[in-house]
């Protein structure tokens, strides 16, 4: 991708691009293939949660919403958390089943549940990246399930899915409107500043990736926190 | 000749009708007459590209590109002309070039045919070039030919630095 690396981090868990960006995954694909979107869209969309994992680490965690799986394979789906209920009890299967999360290992190392994929990327250049990027299975599930896996992935993921290629298109946008970085010298990601706990829709998991990826530059030996209370980062340096 | 045994509408198919549909279909793709060209596939069309590490893969037990199957399609060409899948707004320029088809093979009504292409794609004053060869099965149609399988394997080695292949290969 003809972008700087740090742009798919902030990318990656980044809460709130979804809707404007891939608008055509969520108000044509989706609705193509039958599936009910309001769990996405509109006033009753679902509202996550972003935590600072302290050394750069973050993560975005939602409720589990629709996708094609969930629809194509909602019988399958089910029996797994009938297993996973006997497995480890109904509190935590609650947690594994009905949340997705975006997880952020600082600092190029991504882990998205709800598509199952592992993703990192290395810096050739200032502005170009190379990009790897895994669908992780579960073992000794049939063939036809393996399938409804495949298509839930490539749905949206890879260089021909419906949600990605927008991702490639916006982010090598941004590369392109950075080089008037002595015009425009800062890139705001203020969202949800002071918010006693901010949301997915808020940038602490970007500024907890920022703050350390800074203090590293600097040769600072924190913040580790790095979370938005200061007392708390200068406690942790 | 096997015409004897055939159904009328599976008179035997001419290297020559195919590149001619070929060359047609390319000029479709290029020109983003996308609703002409969904017309020119079967209700049971299936649309593929294979990873680049397994080109002779199948779709049911390995991860693709893509792997459409009609509806799917159907949605792939509405979202690019509805313009808000923004990795094609503006579109790209695209210029194939088809060559070297063959008929592969010939039976009950189908023909498995094959052509080399490369597609150069140009937006935001980048030039990707995408090579390889179709594999299509063709079947005959009310109105001339159609696609029963559509399948573009690409020689690249990687998608590096192509990034996405938000068009129609």
């Amino acid at each position: 991708m003809k972008a700087n690396w740090k742009l798919l981090v902030e990318n990656s868990m980044d809460g709130y691009h979804a809707l404007p960006t891939h608008q055509r995954y969520f108000s044509q694909y989706l609705a193509d293939i039958g599936m009910d979107t309001s769990s996405w869209a509109g006033p009753n969309r679902i509202q996550g949660i972003g935590l600072a994992l302290g050394g750069g680490h973050a993560v975005i965690e939602n409720r589990a919403r629709a996708l094609p799986i969930t629809g194509t394979a909602k019988q399958e789906l089910d029996q797994i958390r009938v297993r996973l209920v006997e497995r480890v009890g109904p509190e935590r299967a609650h947690r594994v089943t009905d949340y997705s999360r975006n997880l952020f290992i600082f600092p190029n190392l991504i882990l998205i549940s709800s598509w199952h994929t592992i993703r990192t990327f290395y810096p050739l250049a200032p502005d170009y990246m190379e990009i790897d990027a895994w669908a992780s299975l579960p073992r000794g599930e049939s063939p036809e399930l393996r399938q409804r896996r495949f298509e839930n992935f490539i749905s949206f993921l890879g260089p021909a899915g419906f949600g990605t290629p927008d991702d490639v298109y916006a982010l090598e946008g941004c590369q392109r409107g950075f080089a008037a970085w002595r015009e425009v010298s800062w890139s705001d990601i203020s969202r949800g500043m002071g918010r006693e706990q901010p949301s997915s829709q808020d940038e602490l998991q970007m500024r907890a990736f920022w703050r350390r990826w800074h203090a590293l530059m600097q040769r600072l030996r924190g913040p580790t926190d790095c979370s938005d209370r200061a007392e708390q980062r200068e406690a942790a340096e | 000749m096997k015409t004897g045994a055939m159904a009328e509408d599976a008179a035997p198919f001419t290297v020559g009708e195919i590149e001619a549909f070929l060359i047609h279909e390319a000029a479709l793709l290029d020109e983003w007459r996308l609703e002409e060209w969904l017309a020119l596939m079967t209700p049971d069309a299936r649309y593929l590209v294979p990873p680049l590490d397994a080109p002779d893969a199948d779709h049911r037990d390995t991860l693709f590109l893509i792997a459409d199957d009609r509806r799917t399609l159907a949605s792939r060409v509405r979202q690019l002309l509805s313009g808000t899948t923004w990795a094609e707004n503006p579109r790209s320029r695209t210029r194939r070039l088809i060559t070297n088809v063959r008929l592969l093979a010939e039976q009950e009504g189908k023909a498995r045919v094959t052509a080399n292409f490369a597609v150069w794609r140009f937006q935001h004053e980048q030039a990707d070039v995408y090579v390889g060869r179709y594999l299509h099965v063709l079947v005959r149609g009310p109105s001339g030919l159609m696609f029963r399988e559509r399948r573009a394997v690409l020689d690249l080695e990687t998608l590096r630095p192509h990034g996405k292949l938000s068009f129609i290969l």
